[in-house]
């Protein structure tokens, strides 16, 4: 530890400016947290009192009564459902594709290398408007008789798979492709010397080594595919195909009579996303800063 | 990089480029010459299939949008595709009511995030920084908003903005008929109460960034400045924000790129209506919306194109040449 950290560490616990730090801390924190103490607070408040007394005013009896409502009235679970099968294969491909080429522009010296992930960082770059007309168009188009439900990769689980996978692969192939030239070469250069395959190199060499990365880029692509507003509100049409972050946004107009319905209704949708990033907090800040340090 | 390598397919790079290599590639050139011609086929297919999806939904549309955009069409069938030259763009740029308010409200959140959640994100990281107790707790409560999906935090922030219900005009008691305060649906005021979620939530991301760039600092340097009877703020200014560049660069790009994609939040408020126009709404109301004007659309994608790569371009070519060096 440095000197100066010594310093400040000094056992001398009530100094008057590290209160002061404190106090102020404190008080930005329940700031930051309060709309969505508000939410809670309004959530946990049947709509008769709210409306008769006000919502700023001392709750008669505070119940969870609006949670279990709005997940049964809006049939949440359903919902859940369309978001799991979107977010697991999605994040999988994610990160077998991209760790894959970043195997091949951080394992080898290809001429290509530099630009292949310049495309790659790039496109996770620009907005998803930019792309969306001609993509809303080409889903229209491609015809998938059996596979999916519309008949189309419109409407469907897996046009949002795709649309997911071709993006975020951007992402995932830039922070990976930082990481896996941090390995020592000697490691494979031993192998394959030794006669293994490209592929054996790639999967039980260098894609062990990279868990680390790997569980901290999967934290992050769950959080962000899950929380998906944009893509499915454009490629999805069907209500009942909707995965849940959009689909909260049909349902407060069609289920949710009333604002601590839909406040209840929110607050479940943002349940697992909470659960995961409480879980995996590390991972999840580390996959953050993994892509952006490196600026 | 030569065009040449530009049109090259993945799978022709996988071919040992001509050319002498320099000394320092030696060791890995060495690699090439033990490849099989299975091991080639594998890696051409490692990064050929990531790169072919990508392209294709990204880069392929990205190139359809700009050449839509000098096209009229309603979606219904190829036929009635007709090529128009500027005319979408003479438009956009004259006639169309929505336009100029929605760059002029791009431009203003990108101004709001850089100045206000910004500096703040940064404050709150160094306080974080000063390896207080409790420092954990501080970080989850600044940094949640970022968990929660943007869709969720507009009906939370709804529930603060409600005209008859919502918690300001309750608490200020401006939510009696007459006397309401619109937040939402006030054009003078619409935009700065989303602006103001937005800001709550983009300031527990650049805390958690600047967090990152501050563990990178070099303690001596502290030390040394501390020694030198420098004063916090003073070793801040002069020898902690310096060091912080690269820190800083990523957290201009992000908050460009930020202020370019807003969307859902205003989607859930009030569907970008009066005073909330932005680029983003504008592409998708000509997609999701009644009419489906593809070229019109297009031509306004476009403009979003050409500002996201005059931001994107140089910052990838900077990032990548410090890589190269290193």
């Amino acid at each position: 530890m440095s000197t100066v950290s010594a310093l400040e560490n000094q056992r001398t616990p009530l100094r008057p400016a590290r209160v002061l730090l404190h106090t102020f801390l404190v008080v930005t924190a329940l700031a930051w947290l309060a709309p969505l103490l508000w939410a809670l607070f309004a959530a946990m408040r049947p709509y008769a009192e709210t409306s008769e007394k006000g919502y700023v005013s001392w709750p008669d009896k505070l119940s969870l009564d609006n949670f279990t409502n709005a997940f049964e009235q809006s049939d949440m679970l359903h919902y859940f459902g369309n978001t799991l099968l979107v977010a697991i294969p999605a994040v999988l491909l994610t990160l077998l594709l991209s760790s894959m080429v970043a195997f091949y522009v951080s394992r080898f010296d290809f001429r290509v290398n530099l630009f292949l992930l310049l495309v790659f960082t790039a496109g996770n770059l620009l907005p998803q408007q930019v792309i969306i007309t001609p993509l809303y168009r080409l889903y229209l188009l491609i015809d998938l008789p059996g596979i999916t439900m519309s008949g189309k990769l419109y409407d469907s689980a897996l046009g949002l798979v795709l649309i997911h996978v071709a993006f975020q692969s951007g992402f995932c192939a830039f922070v990976l492709s930082n990481y896996m030239r941090s390995l020592p070469h000697e490691l494979t250069e031993a192998a394959l010397v030794d006669g293994a395959s490209v592929w054996r190199l790639y999967w039980q060499i260098v894609l062990p080594l990279c868990k680390p990365a790997m569980a901290a880029l999967a934290t992050l692509l769950s959080i962000w595919i899950y929380n998906d507003f944009f893509w499915a509100i454009v490629l999805i049409s069907t209500g009942e195909n909707m995965p849940i972050t959009s689909a909260l946004n049909n349902l407060s107009g069609q289920y949710f009579t009333d604002p601590n319905l839909v406040a209840a209704g929110a607050l479940l949708t943002a349940i697992p996303t909470l659960i995961v990033y409480f879980a995996l907090q590390r991972q999840f800040v580390s996959g953050l800063t993994l892509g952006a340090n490196k600026g | 990089m030569s065009s040449e390598t530009i049109t090259k397919t993945p799978e022709a790079a996988a071919v040992p480029p001509p050319g002498t290599a320099s000394p320092k590639k030696r060791a890995v050139l060495g690699h090439r010459r033990l490849l099989t011609r299975r091991d080639r086929i594998t890696l051409g297919l490692m990064a050929g299939v990531p790169t072919i999806l990508h392209v294709a939904l990204v880069w392929l549309t990205a190139l359809a949008s700009i050449a839509l955009a000098f096209t009229t069409w309603d979606g219904i069938g190829f036929g009635s595709i007709k090529w128009v030259g500027l005319d979408n763009f003479r438009e956009l740029f004259t006639s169309n009511p929505q336009f100029w308010p929605a760059v002029e409200h791009n431009v203003v959140w990108f101004v709001v995030l850089i100045l206000i959640p910004t500096p703040f994100g940064l404050f709150l990281a160094v306080q974080l920084d000063k390896q207080i107790r409790f420092s954990r707790v501080y970080q989850t409560a600044f940094f949640l908003p970022v968990v929660v999906s943007m869709a969720v935090i507009g009906f939370v922030w709804q529930l603060v903005y409600n005209p008859d219900t919502g918690l300001i005009n309750s608490l200020i008691g401006a939510n009696e008929p007459g006397h309401y305060i619109d937040w939402i649906g006030d054009p003078d005021l619409n935009l700065w109460a989303i602006l103001i979620a937005a800001s709550w939530r983009h300031a527990g991301y650049m805390m958690i960034l600047y967090l990152a760039g501050l563990k990178g600092v070099d303690p001596s340097l502290r030390e040394a400045s501390a020694l030198d009877g420098a004063n916090e703020w003073q070793t801040f200014k002069n020898v902690v924000f310096p060091t912080l560049r690269p820190t800083n660069t990523v957290v201009l790009v992000v908050t460009i790129i930020e202020a370019l994609r807003a969307f859902d939040l205003v989607f859930v408020f009030n569907k970008g209506a009066q005073g909330t126009e932005l680029l983003s709404i504008l592409v998708t109301n000509n997609i999701i919306g009644e009419s489906s004007r593809i070229g019109y659309g297009s031509a306004i994608a476009v403009v979003l194109l050409v500002i996201s790569l005059v931001v994107i371009i140089p910052y990838l070519i900077a990032t990548f040449r410090k890589e190269r060096s290193a």
